[in-house]
């Protein structure tokens, strides 16, 4: 299915040979473990793996979570605690599958970073791109939906508010943020509703990763050159790649035991250290807590949702250029979303004929920039909505925009890029050189 | 907890700035605890005095709905012998529906909830008061020190000036942990209040972080099992981590070294 010229699956026995003639599932397996992969992949090709072990991970102690979990505003922050102290091994379930949330977002922000550095979203992978994307989104909306079910403090005011978002919409708003939550506020429907949908979600997501998957197992792999495996013959594609299986997966598989050492010392260690106190009171509509701050993943998006308020002079223009219907709360709503939209069209605004960052020495600067402004947002996203984490949310918000709106179309004219190497071949020998096992010692592992 | 160097380490940055209770008004003294740190557990015994401590004094208003009684028995908890337990059981009284009337608590009911509707639940308060603490907001102290319910918990019951008001017809009481300086929960404890058969010290000061401790066990009862299971888990983990990169290197030498093209 690659377009890099490649053995094919030859059944070699009877049986796979009965089976290839009927259903070519084998073939289909092969073709996937044995895709020929750039050979020059860095530790940032990583989280692929990690990504697809989190979906695996939260699927699997989902599901047993679900057999114990009651979802009724009655019963649900009890069978928590029924989780937590009945069901054998049910508090590290939980604290896995609380933590493997963390984890995911983790892995999923060093991969769309990993993307926008090295150009991996550019032609011809902008499919691969858009469908990550979409499940990105699909992850937040998976990641939110779980979080109201322990019904905590949190959980209930964090619907309240992101819910509330929803009737920011002039007109359409409120009927659909009552069509949403099931009725007029956040309640057993609410919470009914929730759980059927956080169920349901990550199953579109693993069907959306497939086709991840298929999209950049047809395009070839990016790699942090940017230079495209050479197609024109089996042995010039050779020369720049090696099989996934077993050299890709068995490095992936040491990554991704490095980051579970790590992950399972939170676990074990301070499983509550990521997770906000105040989920432990069960939710009660009658007290609201003094600051209701989201999962930290979702913060940067709340620091830009908070930023725009009446004050700004683009909200007020806007505001006025609509006679009022874009008013500084839907505003907000707008500026969050298309934060996400700028990020899905990266495709088409970056306009530099280069893909990797490697090469190109000004987006370079710009790009680190957008990391630590992604960090600040998260940290401003945590501080209350007053001076001076108002103006300095501001001022990152924009860059947020800055960047894709402005910096990716800019670039590709007046940026001059550095020489790339003709072939990833070439770039491999540059760190690996050829006669570099002559010079050193040449032990050959026995 | 995580020790004494990194303590000082980070005092040393300058990063150690007082650490501020959840409310963002009030003094949390970071109180030492058996159970900090990645090897820390319980102490049994103080766990026991905690469990004396509540039931005497805490239980008159506040309530442990979340807690089954049997786990008083539970390793890694206050470990009393099964007929203490049962025992123990019996002084309180819970509503038993299919009598439709009260009856003498067994071991696998739960502690009653809170006898005055004004006290809070404190079956997982020790984790609902864990805060998130500075400096700024970054979780730094609590990251390095170990910060959370427990030194909360402790602080406030040790956290009594002495002074009162009224206000509205009701009486508040000075304290330095609560957010604001006035709690409505007059002083609990005072020295010398409960008495322990072993002659523990019994000062207020003590005795706070004896509940304190009591309490944290009550929110998150399999704590030390917790922390054995990361403990394999991470130990595990870090040999796979080798045995994965020594494969993962010898794999690739042959490409690395310009590997023919037989790869």
């Amino acid at each position: 299915m690659a377009g890099i010229p490649h053995d094919s699956y030859e059944p070699s026995t009877r049986a796979e040979s009965w089976l290839h003639r009927r259903l070519p599932v084998l073939s289909l397996v092969y073709d996937t473990l044995m895709i020929p992969t750039p050979k020059n992949l860095n530790w940032m090709w990583i989280w692929g793996i990690v990504l697809s072990f989190c979906l695996g991970l939260q699927i699997v102690t989902g599901i047993v979570l679900a057999m114990h979990y009651t979802p009724h505003v009655d019963l649900a922050f009890a069978s928590i605690e029924h989780i937590m102290r009945n069901v054998n091994a049910g508090h590290m379930i939980r604290y896995v599958h609380m933590n493997g949330a963390a984890l995911f977002f983790i892995a999923v922000y060093a991969h769309i970073f990993r993307g926008l550095y090295y150009g991996s979203y550019k032609e011809p992978r902008e499919v691969t791109w858009i469908i990550g994307i979409l499940i990105f989104v699909l992850m937040m909306g998976t990641a939110f939906m779980g979080y109201v079910l322990p019904w905590g403090q949190m959980s209930f005011w964090g619907a309240t508010v992101i819910t509330g978002l929803f009737g920011a919409i002039p007109f359409i708003g409120e009927p659909i943020q009552t069509w949403l939550l099931g009725g007029p506020a956040v309640e057993n429907a609410t919470l009914n509703r929730f759980f059927s949908l956080h169920y349901l979600l990550p199953f579109i997501i693993a069907g959306l990763v497939v086709v991840h998957i298929w999209a950049f197992h047809t395009t070839g792999n990016s790699n942090p050159t940017g230079v495209e495996v050479r197609r024109g013959t089996r042995e010039e594609a050779k020369k720049d790649t090696v099989s996934f299986w077993p050299y890709y997966i068995v490095k992936d598989l040491f990554a991704l035991a490095v980051i579970l050492a790590a992950f399972f010392a939170v676990v074990g260690f301070m499983p509550n250290y990521l997770g906000h106190p105040d989920n432990y009171i069960e939710a009660n509509p009658l007290v609201t807590p003094a600051h209701i701050v989201p999962e930290w993943y979702f913060l940067p998006f709340y620091a830009i949702l908070r930023a725009f308020t009446g004050e700004v002079w683009v909200v007020q223009l806007a505001s006025f250029l609509t006679g009022g219907i874009i008013d500084a709360k839907f505003f907000g709503v707008i500026a969050m979303f298309g934060s996400i939209v700028v990020l899905a069209l990266a495709p088409w605004l970056d306009t530099s004929s280069v893909r990797s960052g490697r090469y190109r020495p000004m987006l370079k600067w710009w790009f680190w920039l957008l990391v630590i402004d992604f960090l600040v947002l998260m940290w401003l996203g945590a501080q209350p909505a007053e001076e001076p984490y108002a103006t300095f949310a501001l001022i990152a918000s924009a860059y947020w925009f800055f960047y894709f709106l402005i910096i990716l179309p800019l670039l590709g004219v007046i940026e001059k890029p550095l020489p790339r190497p003709d072939t990833i071949e070439k770039d491999f020998d540059d760190h690996y050189p050829p006669d570099g096992g002559a010079s050193t010692k040449s032990v050959a592992a026995e | 907890m995580i020790g004494k160097f990194t303590l000082s380490a980070i005092a040393a940055l300058g990063l150690a700035a007082p650490a501020i209770a959840a409310g963002g008004a009030g003094h949390v003294e970071d109180f030492e605890f058996s159970f900090e740190g990645p090897f820390g557990t319980y102490d049994e015994m103080q766990l026991q005095r905690g469990l004396k401590i509540y039931t005497e004094v805490c239980s008159a208003c506040h309530g442990l709905q979340y807690v089954p009684l049997r786990t008083i028995g539970d390793e890694g908890g206050p470990r009393l012998p099964k007929e203490q337990v049962r025992a123990y059981a019996q002084f309180w009284e819970v509503f038993d529906e299919e009598l439709d009337d009260f009856r003498a608590a067994k071991p696998q009911d739960h502690f009653p909830g809170s006898a005055d509707e004004n006290a809070p639940d404190l079956s997982l308060m020790a984790k609902a008061r864990a805060g998130f603490h500075g400096p700024y907001g970054s979780g730094l102290s609590q990251f390095f020190r170990g910060m959370g319910g427990p030194e909360y918990i402790a602080s406030l019951i040790a956290g009594y000036t002495g002074k009162e008001k009224e206000e509205a017809g009701s009486i508040f009481y000075e304290n330095t942990a609560f957010s604001g300086g006035w709690i409505s929960m007059a002083p609990p404890l005072e020295d010398g209040l409960v008495e322990f058969d072993d002659e523990s010290p019994n000062d207020v000061r003590a005795m706070s972080q004896d509940v304190a401790a009591f309490l944290m066990w009550a929110a998150e009862p399999k704590l030390n099992s917790r922390k054995e299971d990361g403990f394999v888990a991470v130990l595990f983990l870090i040999i796979l981590s080798v045995l994965l990169y020594l494969s993962n290197k010898r794999l690739w030498s042959p490409i690395k070294r310009r590997g023919t093209d037989d790869v």
